[in-house]
């Protein structure tokens, strides 16, 4: 064939395909937009929250049990002196006097006995002081002067039960919700993909016999089905996941086989198949990148569907173990505190719903998006 | 040319029509004038797009959401546009009726046919339940609907396309209206079916004496029914006037243009002696219908035992109503479809191979299909879509060999190479077509199986098609198997035509004969329901 | 009709049985068992239970055994609650997680419909955005948030409603835990019934209905309504078992003997009668269900139909 063209050095113009005008009709979307920006704001905070946070997510204030959510520092002026009273009277020491002074206390003190230099660790190890030193000794050593420096900590979520901090724990349970959601629903797309379009491509009797599969599992109780994996197999991490993950599967595998039973009747199918294109081919240029767009907008309102699950889970107390949390751990334990401490459910709650709120938001989004008939 | 008189029962004014759309303000309808009087027919014809069902659509109060209207629709003197549904509601239905194009989807699947029926009679007064049930049993008999006592109790999934088109008639006509509105009545039926709903019509017509609204794109249909006509296009009437003058003497180049739409121009007839191309005997294929777990198979016997032989840069039309098996035998040949049968391509019997037999043989035996809309693949640039069959059958091709093939195809179907990188959603039906064309060109095939290439197209533009496929032809010296219920185009593209019916052959004979001189009773109906032009006039 | 309520009865046996055996193996080859208490009883007594309770003969007779109780609709002693068959525990329990169910699967209809049509017939109006963000809200608040903050407002600041408990079943100790199980239907049947009202208010029999000047009410309740309620059905069968079977988060945070609570505290217990009985008789529900649909569908819609 000769070719006689010259056109095609110049450079042909391009074309907006499907997923550009999805793009753009996303973008347009002010609703999803917001989501997604809310959505990876939560999940950077969930990620280096943890490491930033000045607390360890399982570090225990005794001193500190549930104190309520503030933007002042801890403790307060009036906290102080009781407290130390209270480690003095255990190191048998009376206070003569107290003074605070520029966020350090100085005391003298005076003892029946010798006054011992290790009664310094009885005040470091209250959450309240730090670098206590014992000076000016007098003679006999029954009366000192004690200094130590109030050790002062922010607690903006407040503390759970435990005198834990709500801040860095909402912040990794926020770790541990989203990574279940996001590995469960990879673990459920995956089987419920390749299960659908096995089924739907080859169809006939193959078909048939999957999908009477699909439908006795369906029967299946699944709420029960999951309690059921979890209790008897134990509560751990990757488990859990998997159980998840291997009940949600089922919607997907019926949203796939039908597309691609739908995409196979095409006439670029046949087309395809007229022109001698092996099913490989058929399936990766074809078929697959056009189940995509359900795929995709199904793995966005899973995910959600996931992260409630599990959450679900851990309020019945069979999800993840301590000291790790998830949000649905923090939120039956904010549930059962709800009269004293409201801030041990409100943080956790407020994290949860605009996670599944970003998340629904940009599924429906991502819908019209891809799906734009329904305007 | 008829002017507004004592006897116009609807006038339209000025009247224009936009949409609001994501992308901008659509002008559908840019201030048309239009005029009925009492009892006559009048056609408007246009093709796709030309805003002719949205005139009809706004002065009905029927416009979606976000159809913006001005102007003025006065029935008897008096502005029905933009009254208020409850206003409207005593004119629409009662003294305004209209009826469909879809005639499978604009009836409630879910009520019996007598309910349907009443419901406009006794919403507007005139009837009790039980005086409307005994109208509506009078009225199928109107509209010639056998057993009317009985099919009043069915529900519309029970009945075929042109009866339920029969019933949609049968509610128009039930309150006695001044005007009946038709939009595109026929064109989702067959051509026989076509032919009885229109004789029906203009039967009712002559004993009620109605007024009646005809939109249609089809011209033989406008010729046939009405007095006057307005040509529209782009939202505009381009002419109007009596039928007669239209066309004898069409002004408005739009209108000579459609009116010389009908292909044209006769193939000329292939010499015995060129060798056989495709041989097939007895070709059956049949279906397996499931009726549900475990219950007995029902096989549908869709092309019962075939024979046809088609010899090089031949063409051989294949004509029938829906249902008749001939897409199912096009493909049947092609081996895409199970079938039984002996079929030999190029002396080499081809029945019953394996597909990846059949691979090599892919290249020179293509398929062009119907939809250009569901033919080409969303998510694939046009330059992708062309040379996916190189892929297969030149796999030794570079990707920048491939990027030429491509842009050669795309201008020998008449279409700029720089469009390649775009997708098909980005093209009109007919660009499509030809894309799809180019698809199958650039793989140099022998044999093209065109199934309905044209049927999706409007008329100007399927006559582009035809002569591309007709240069197509005479380069390549290819051989075409042409199926299509549409006659005319038949008659132009083949040198030989099958009738089919229910999977059988009826009539099978040269172009020339079947058209001039059609011996079966079916051919002839259909040959007669198709209102071709007479063939080649006598000198100019 | 008749034939086909039969038919799908029996074809519903198979999946019975393979629920059945799925349970019953997946649960015995789990670590752990019924008697494993924190301190271990003494090997007599141990012995003495396991005799009891079959526990000594082979995993296969057990499974036999079991099949053949349940036949005979007895789904055996309960290994945790020592003095009650599970027979007895479902014939207290289950009605009352059927009333909590039935109530709240009413008000989702009923709620839910109403507001669904309302969006639908004002789509991309004022009152549609807030019904569907309402609904989104609906759908997203996990109910084991709503319960606690609707018990501390109603129940415990204002009193009003009694905090938790079953009461014999008063009128008052229902209203919360029917409220709380229904907010999330009532959300997902609002946005389905909307997005159905919207696709059959565009379809072209709705459009020859208007062009025949028929009345609003007819154009909207006689035909695009009955089309539309269509997938709503299709979503509450499976939903409504879900429902008549018990809310495990409702009954634990009101402290409700449903047969949900049952559930949990029998599986966290090894309580093997109970998981499994419990197991048979949403599979059963879930079942019936399914049916109860298909019926229902043939009733709307005409195009269905079985002989």
């Amino acid at each position: 064939m000769s070719v006689t063209s010259t056109n095609n050095k110049e450079t042909p113009e391009l074309g907006r395909s499907l997923w550009d005008d999805a793009k753009d009709r996303l973008k347009a979307n002010r609703a999803a937009v917001t989501s997604i920006v809310v959505l990876i704001f939560i999940t950077i905070l969930s990620i280096i929250g943890p490491m930033l946070a000045p607390h360890e997510y399982d570090a225990v204030y005794r001193d500190y049990v549930k104190v309520p959510a503030s933007l002042e520092a801890y403790p307060r002026q009036d906290q102080i002196e009781p407290a130390f009273m209270s480690v003095a009277k255990r190191a048998r020491l009376n206070v003569e006097s107290y003074q605070v002074v520029d966020g350090k206390v100085e005391a003298e003190v005076t003892s029946r006995r010798e006054i011992d230099e290790r009664n310094t660790r009885r005040f470091d190890r209250s959450d309240i002081f730090e670098n206590t030193q014992i000076i000016n000794y007098s003679e006999d050593r029954k009366s000192a002067t004690v200094t130590a420096d109030v050790q002062y900590m922010h607690f903006y979520f407040g503390t759970d039960a435990n005198g834990r901090d709500m801040l860095t724990r909402t912040l990794i349970a926020g770790r541990v919700s989203l990574t279940i959601g996001l590995l469960a629903t990879l673990v459920a797309i995956s089987i419920g993909v390749i299960y659908g379009t096995v089924s739907g491509y080859f169809g006939g009797k193959v078909d048939l016999i999957m999908m009477r599969v699909v439908d006795i599992l369906y029967s299946l109780p699944f709420i029960f089905f999951v309690i059921m994996l979890v209790v008897f197999f134990g509560r751990n991490f990757v488990l859990m996941f998997i159980a998840v993950g291997a009940v949600e599967w089922l919607d997907m595998a019926r949203i796939v086989r039908g597309q691609t039973l739908s995409i196979k009747r095409q006439e670029y199918v046949q087309a395809a198949e007229a022109m001698g294109v092996e099913s490989g081919g058929i399936l990766k240029r074809h078929i697959i990148p056009n189940t995509l767009g359900p795929v995709v907008v199904y793995m966005t309102l899973l995910v959600p569907k996931v992260i409630l699950l599990e959450s679900f889970l851990s309020f019945l107390g069979l999800g993840v173990q301590e000291p790790m949390t998830s949000w649905g751990v923090l939120i039956s334990e904010g549930a059962r505190n709800l009269q004293g401490a409201p801030w041990m459910l409100i943080f956790p709650s407020l994290f949860l719903t605009s996670t599944l709120f970003a998340l629904n938001f940009i599924g429906d989004g991502l819908r019209d998006a891809l799906d734009p008939k329904d305007r | 040319m008829s002017t507004v008189n004592e006897n116009t029962v609807l006038e339209i004014e000025n009247l224009k029509v936009d949409f609001e759309t994501n992308t901008g303000t659509v002008n559908a309808v840019k201030g048309i004038n239009i005029h009925v009087d009492k009892g006559e027919t009048v056609a408007i014809v246009g093709e796709s797009g030309s805003g002719k069902s949205q005139t009809m659509m706004a002065a009905m109060g029927l416009l979606a959401s976000n159809g913006r209207t001005s102007g003025s629709v006065k029935y008897e003197g008096n502005n029905i546009l933009g009254l208020s549904s409850r206003k409207l509601n005593k004119i629409r239905g009662a003294k305004i009726t209209m009826i469909f194009q879809e005639p499978m989807t604009s009836l409630d699947p879910l009520y019996t046919i007598e309910r349907q029926l009443c419901e406009p009679m006794v919403e507007h007064g005139e009837y009790t339940w039980a005086s409307a049930r005994k109208r509506a049993v009078e009225l199928l008999e109107l509209v010639g609907i056998p057993e009317p006592a009985r099919k009043v109790k069915a529900y519309p999934y029970e009945m075929s396309g042109g009866q339920r088109q029969r019933v949609m008639i049968a509610m128009a006509l039930a309150n006695d209206p001044d005007i009946l509105i038709a939009d595109e009545p026929t064109t989702a039926l067959d051509v026989t079916t076509q032919a009885q709903i229109l004789d029906l019509m203009a039967d009712l017509q002559k004993r009620l004496g109605m007024a009646v609204v005809f939109i249609t794109h089809d011209l033989g249909i406008v010729e046939r029914i009405s007095d006057r006509v307005y040509v529209m296009r782009r939202g505009e009437v381009v002419e109007e006037g009596n039928t007669k003058e239209i066309f004898g003497n069409p002004q408005h180049e739009y209108t000579r243009m459609l009116l010389d739409a009908e292909p044209t121009g006769r193939k000329d007839l292939v010499p015995d002696t060129k060798p056989l191309v495709l041989d097939a005997t007895d070709v059956r294929v049949e279906f397996e219908t499931e009726n549900g777990f475990l219950m007995p198979k029902h096989v549908l016997r869709a092309v019962n035992d075939i024979s046809l032989k088609v010899r090089e840069g031949q063409t051989l039309g294949i004509v029938g109503e829906s249902g008749s098996g001939k897409s199912t035998l096009g493909r049947a040949v092609l081996q895409l479809l199970p079938s039984k049968g002996r079929v030999v391509y190029m002396g080499k019997d081809i029945s019953g191979a394996t597909r990846r037999a059949m691979r090599p043989l892919r290249k020179e035996m293509q398929l062009i299909f119907q939809d250009p809309f569901g033919s080409l693949s969303p998510r694939l640039t046009v330059g992708q879509i062309i040379t996916e069959g190189l892929l297969v059958h030149e796999p030794h091709l570079s990707a920048a060999e491939r990027d030429r093939y491509a842009c050669q195809a795309l201008e020998e179907v008449s279409m700029d190479p720089s469009m390649r990188n775009r997708y098909p959603h980005e093209f009109s039906g007919g660009q499509r077509q030809r894309i799809a064309i180019a698809r199958t060109m650039v793989l140099k095939p022998k044999l093209v199986v065109l199934d309905e290439p044209t049927s999706a197209l409007d008329r100007t533009i399927q006559k582009q098609v035809v002569e591309l496929l007709r240069k197509f032809q005479d380069e390549h010296n290819l051989t075409y198997l042409f199926i299509s219920h549409d006659l005319a185009v038949v008659r132009a593209m083949s040198d030989t035509v099958m009738v089919m019916k229910k999977g059988v052959v009826v009539e099978q004979g040269s172009a020339a004969e079947i058209f001039s001189n059609p011996q079966e009773a079916y051919t002839k109906e259909l040959v007669e329901a198709a209102v071709l032009k007479h063939d080649e006039p006598v000198v100019a | 009709m008749l034939r086909y309520v039969l038919g799908r009865l029996l074809s519903a046996i198979p999946t019975l049985f393979l629920i059945i055996t799925i349970s019953f193996f997946l649960m015995r080859i789990a670590p752990g068992g019924p008697f494993d208490l924190e301190r271990p009883l003494e090997a007599k007594v141990m012995e003495n239970l396991n005799k009891i309770y079959n526990l000594d003969k082979s995993l296969w007779e057990q499974y036999l055994i079991y099949l053949k109780s349940v036949l005979s609709g007895d789904f055996g002693p309960s290994f945790f609650f020592r003095d009650f068959s599970i027979n007895e525990l479902f014939a207290q329990s289950l009605p009352i997680s059927m009333q909590l169910g039935l109530g709240a699967l009413t008000l989702a209809l009923v709620i839910g419909g109403f507001f669904g049509v309302i969006a639908a017939l004002r789509q991309n109006k004022g009152v549609d955005y807030s019904v569907m963000t309402a609904a989104t809200f609906g759908v997203t608040i996990p109910n084991f948030v709503v319960a606690p903050c609707l018990t501390l407002v109603l129940g415990v600041y204002w009193g009003w409603l009694p905090v938790g408990g079953w009461g014999g079943g008063a009128f008052v100790n229902k209203i919360l835990p029917v409220v709380t199980l229904a907010l999330p239907q009532i959300a997902i049947v609002a946005r389905l019934t909307r997005g159905s009202m919207i696709e059959a208010l565009r379809s072209n029999h709705v459009r020859t209905a208007r062009a025949y000047g028929l009345s609003g009410y007819t154009i909207v309740v006689v035909h695009a309504l009955r089309g539309a309620i269509l997938p709503v059905v299709t979503y509450l069968g499976p939903a409504a078992a879900a429902l008549l079977t018990g809310s495990v988060v409702i009954e634990t945070i009101f402290g409700i003997p449903g047969i949900g609570r049952y559930f949990v505290q029998g599986a966290l217990n090894r309580d093997y009668t109970l998981v499994m009985g419990t197991v048979v008789v949403v599979a059963c529900f879930v079942i019936l269900f399914n049916l109860i649909v298909d019926l229902l569908y043939a009733v709307l819609d005409p195009r269905v139909r079985f002989d």
